[in-house]
């Protein structure tokens, strides 16, 4: 059973999105890093870098899989989370405490096209 | 249907077909519908006994004409140890499938390991994949992979001294990926500074290739390029033929991101054009852009240090099309080959390789000088087995006279010639290439005075 | 093979000033490479190792030990058509009179392997269908690349550049997405029905105006032969599009269907497949294409042709073509690979070749029959060469595809080809080429149902699986994480 955390935003192609203030900080679910297995590379993109909601921002690949990184928000990537690129299996540890980019959010509105965590529970059948 | 590579009896097909429950083997293609359905003989030879297909062969063979070989060009007749096609010929490498089965393929992946730990030492580079077709296309891919790097720019320098053979494969792989190349000028048969410093200075360049030795045999001074290319966010993409990477600058020595190149120099027969290998060497940073398979080091539920194919979700069969290549094989074979090969000459031998050659080269250039009818194209400029020679007399003309005898080189124009040599001729059999020179040019002289 | 692990690497036996090369004394060393300018010069020797000559044999020969092959036992590989090699192909390849042959020598003295070239080139022909062959290619996903440039050309030629678009059903191989991305396409993916033929009425929406072509293998990845290739062929067409044909699959057509019959245009062919090269490992293969007639001239450059110069007296020439979509290879393709292909279909002529197709097709329905109550079909029928079980038919013993797969490393077997198609989520794909005897066959059947008892019985001992091979499974997770690529890079870690 995958864990699922309230107050968060999620997408289908199983990102989430933990929003602070004009900020949201992008990740995968729990359900996603358990899907994959062992990760052990994370594309990211670069600070400054202008990501798109809906469009690729970056790549998770474990040894046998691969997925792109969907963003479900737009706006500019502020931070990435350098401490995966010499410990990608973070994510495995814990998917929603070890986020991805972190993004200064240029339309606020587009949160509402996101799921819920309860809406997220039901759309991952559990 | 008994045949020697077909078990099957009478009475095995139909206890089989039994098991199916069906009547005969046309059954097995009922859903083919009839209209589809191929119904005549094949127009083919019959069957051939091992004998016939003997016979068929040496028949052809006789007309072939293996010579005495002065070409070069990107192939090379350099000597292969005996132990090499004996090795390369057991039945457990040749007949062995793709290692993706790691606990029965440890001898695969182990030579694979050791080719890319050689290929690496020969290039100077930190990484290597496990081999590729050919130098040709390892250069368009690496040509590729710098525009897969550089997200933005589409643009690829490629210098005109590069050989012409590698540059019109990655010119169509250009066209149809749709990557903008351009030509670096060449000046005296060495790629011009000037015009790299202003085309990668604009700022919109992904990679440049450039070779050394490049196809007139020479060797470019690249001192400083790289550092250039970097300050302009540029790749700098090195295609070398990787037996003289033994004893000159290494791609890594001047600074380069990508090594590419052809694997044949290092004593694969010249095979008509194939089966050769090419190699794709570069840098930590860039490991995950590199195209086709990697070997890397583990353990096994036991602890013992084992090998197996890694970094995979790079792959076609794992991303498809947003795979960094759809090559999905490796020429592993011949990779086994020029490991034997490098296995056997150790750095010393391979050193001994091109000294030989180099000597043989250069002896033959001073040979063709002293005829009187020929001079260096390029002779201020430094080359190590290859070189291209200007001459007065008919260049087709020669060539016909020797060719009973010598593949004597490979016309480059109306009047010039690269040529090469290696350890493979003896000073004797420069001394009678000269000497059939030496036949044609009196010939031409007495035609002259007779008419 | 045997199962005693070697292990040990070349490097490791290196000892400073031993050789293992013989070389003639250079007589002209007055010419001293070392005269050349320090700039152009290697500053230190590569580390490569310094062995004897036997220690170098043994050394490869142990290695060998510790490796599987078709010489040594049955590989069941979906898709890979893992036939026997005949050695009298390997004879014929190494032939000085070939090998020595340098690819720019004049015309005049290599006939006999331009022969060679144009024949095999003409026998793939009548096999195929298709009117003409390159045989440049290196390999398949090679093959595919150059059919998909040959389509991508004739579209330009009709000054239709914005034909870009290529359907590829979901259960194609995975090289065929990758290889249209490489020639700048985009793809286009068409559903399968459950019986895993394409969906024709999810196809016909796609064909616009923007189709460049349709590639599909047939029979298709699940050994099922796609009864309605006329009809998608003709929407193809009609909507202005080329049908490529990935010739992985051929093997179950000889002797019974043409692919240029059933309307494909262009296909690639794998000799490393059907026609009985060795797969070396990985390499070296070659993957001709073929053409129907009109796409010709767009074949890559050089071309091998042949003229009449008297009665039944040929000569062969190497051409180029103004039209052709350029070169993709430095001559002319993996010419050794050639004269083996060539060998196997001289060897099996008209009489024996229309066997191979009907002979493998039996094998693989003998197997499937054979197996059906012990693991999953989830499609019946009868297939081609080849069929795909989704996993043991009993789920409850939690053993996956992967335990069975390693499971039949320890009875001698090789596995199938797993987890593809990605239709199924515990795909196991098996095809036993026509070479394998009946006998082969019920030993790896009633390992098969050894296996699923196991892994009712004791579920552990197939979980990890293999206990009898060279090493035991490996650490992939490890491997991918520490990136230890070289020897140099060994040398550097105080530990795997």
């Amino acid at each position: 059973m995958s864990k699922i955390i309230d107050g968060l935003y999620y997408s289908e192609s199983h990102e989430f999105v933990k929003v602070e203030g004009d900020f949201g900080y992008v990740g995968i679910t729990d359900y996603a890093q358990h899907e994959l297995g062992n990760v052990v590379y994370v594309d990211m993109p670069e600070v400054d870098d202008e990501v798109e909601a809906g469009e690729d921002f970056g790549a998770v690949e474990s040894v046998k899989a691969a997925s792109d990184l969907v963003s479900p928000v737009s706006g500019t990537v502020v931070e990435v989370n350098e401490a995966l690129e010499d410990e990608p299996g973070l994510i495995n540890k814990d998917a929603f405490e070890n986020w991805i980019i972190k993004v200064e959010l240029s339309d606020k509105s587009e949160l509402d096209n996101l799921m819920d965590a309860e809406a997220y529970k039901a759309f991952i059948g559990e | 249907m008994n045949y020697k590579f077909f078990p099957h009896t009478q009475d095995d097909v139909k206890q089989m077909l039994d098991k199916c429950g069906l009547k005969s083997l046309d059954e097995l293609y009922k859903d083919i519908p009839e209209e589809l359905q191929f119904k005549r003989d094949y127009d083919l030879p019959r069957a051939m006994s091992e004998i016939e297909v003997r016979n068929f062969f040496n028949d052809l063979a006789m007309d072939n004409t293996a010579l005495k070989c002065f070409m070069g060009a990107g192939v090379y007749d350099h000597y292969t140890p005996a132990v090499v096609q004996d090795i390369v010929n057991r039945s457990e490498f040749l007949t062995s499938y793709t290692p993706y089965q790691a606990e029965i393929s440890q001898g695969t992946l182990q030579y694979i390991f050791e080719y890319q730990s050689m290929m690496a030492e020969l290039t100077g580079m930190e990484v290597s994949n496990a081999s590729m077709y050919d130098g040709c296309t390892a250069t368009a891919e690496a040509m590729m992979m710098a525009v897969s790097n550089a997200k933005k720019r589409n643009k690829v320098l490629i210098s005109e001294t590069v050989n012409p053979f590698v540059t019109r494969v990655v010119l169509t792989y250009a066209k149809f990926h749709g990557i903008d190349v351009e030509f670096i000028e060449q000046e005296n048969g060495v790629t011009s500074r000037a015009d790299f410093e202003a085309k990668v200075g604009a700022d919109d360049v992904a990679g440049v290739i450039v070779a050394s030795p490049n196809f007139f045999g020479i060797l470019e001074d690249y001192t400083g390029w790289a550092d250039f290319c970097h300050e302009h966010k540029t790749l700098f993409i090195m295609n070398c033929p990787a037996s003289a990477l033994s004893v000159i600058k290494t791609p890594a020595e001047w600074g380069a991101d990508i090594a590419v190149g052809d694997g044949q120099s290092l004593g694969i027969p010249m095979n008509f054009g194939g089966p050769y290998v090419g190699y794709l060497c570069t840098s930590k940073k860039l490991i995950r852009k590199m195209p086709g398979r990697i070997v890397g080091a583990t353990t096994d539920a036991d602890g013992k240090r084992a090998f197996v194919l890694t970094l995979q979700a790079r792959e076609q069969h794992i991303r498809r099309e947003k795979a960094t290549s759809n090559i999905c094989s490796n020429q592993s074979l011949m990779a086994l080959f020029v490991t034997v090969y490098m296995s056997l000459m150790g750095k010393q031998g391979l050193r001994e390789v091109n000294e030989i050659s180099y000597s043989n080269a250069h002896y033959l250039a001073n040979q063709l000088v002293k005829t009187g009818k020929f001079e260096l194209e390029y002779p201020d400029k430094p080359f190590l087995n290859e070189f291209v020679v200007k001459s007065t007399l008919n260049i087709d003309d020669l060539l016909s006279w020797l060719n009973q005898a010598y593949a004597a080189g490979v016309p480059i124009d109306d009047d010039k010639l690269l040529m090469c040599a290696t350890e493979t001729v003896s000073k004797e059999d420069i001394d009678d290439l000269i000497e059939a020179i030496n036949q044609f040019i009196e010939e031409g002289e007495e035609d002259n005075n007779n008419e | 093979m045997n199962n005693t692990f070697y292990g040990k690497l070349i490097f490791e036996l290196s000892k400073e000033g031993r050789k293992g090369y013989s070389l003639p004394e250079n007589k002209l060393a007055e010419y001293k490479l070392n005269d050349l300018p320090d700039v152009l010069k290697r500053q230190e020797a590569p580390c490569l190792p310094e062995v004897d000559e036997m220690t170098v044999v043994r050394h490869y020969t142990n290695m060998s030990n510790n490796n599987f092959g078709v010489d040594t036992g049955f590989y069941p590989l979906g898709s890979c058509t893992m036939k026997y090699n005949p050695k009298i192909n390997e004879q014929m390849c190494a032939l000085p009179e070939f090998t020595g042959l340098h690819p720019l020598q004049d015309e005049e003295n290599v006939q006999g392997a331009l022969a060679v070239y144009y024949n095999l080139q003409r026998s793939l022909s009548e096999l195929s269908g298709l009117s003409e062959f390159t045989l440049n290619p290196y390999a398949g996903a090679h093959g595919e690349l150059t059919g998909l440039m040959v389509m991508r050309s004739y579209h330009l030629a009709n000054e239709n550049p914005n034909r870009v678009k290529v359907i590829i059903p979901d259960s194609a191989h995975g090289t065929n997405p990758a290889s249209a991305a490489v020639c700048g396409l985009e793809v286009v993916v068409v559903k399968s029905r459950p019986d895993g033929t394409v969906d024709v009425e999810d196809l016909k929406p796609l064909l616009d105006e923007n189709i460049a072509g349709m590639m599909m293998t047939n029979p298709n990845t699940l050994g099922i032969f796609e009864h309605n290739i006329a009809e998608i062929a003709k929407l193809v067409h009609e909507a202005g599009g080329l049908m490529y044909y990935d010739g992985a699959n051929l093997n179950p057509m000889l002797g019974k269907c043409r692919p240029g019959d059933l309307g494909f245009d262009i296909m690639h062919i794998n000799l490393h497949k059907t026609f009985s090269t060795p797969h070396g490992g990985g390499g070296p293969g070659s993957g001709p294409v073929g053409v129907r007639e009109g796409l010709e001239k767009f074949l890559p450059n050089p071309r091998v042709t042949r003229e009449e110069i008297a009665d039944d007296i040929y000569w062969y020439h190497i051409d180029d073509c103004d039209d052709s979509l350029g070169s993709i290879s430095g001559f002319l393709g993996n010419f050794g690979v050639m004269m083996r292909a060539y060998a196997y279909i001289l060897t099996l002529g008209k009489d024996e070749i229309k066997n191979v197709g009907p002979l493998a097709v039996l094998n693989a329905n003998y197997v499937k029959e054979s197996l059906k109550d012990y693991y999953e079909l989830p499609l019946d029928g009868v297939c081609k060469h080849e069929f795909v079980f989704d996993g043991l038919k009993d789920k409850s013993t939690g053993v996956t595809t992967l335990d069975v797969a390693k499971r039949l490393l320890d009875y001698g077997f090789h596995a199938p080809t797993i987890y593809f198609p990605l239709l199924f989520h515990e795909a196991m794909m098996i095809e036993p080429p026509e070479n394998e005897s009946k006998e082969t066959l019920d030993e790896f059947i009633e390992v098969m149902k050894k296996i699923a008892i196991e892994a009712k019985e004791n579920p552990e001992l197939v979980k990890t699986a293999p206990h009898n091979t060279p090493v035991r499974r490996l650490d992939d997770t490890k491997a991918a994480l520490k990136q230890i690529v070289t020897y140099r890079e060994l040398l550097s870690v105080d530990e795997l």
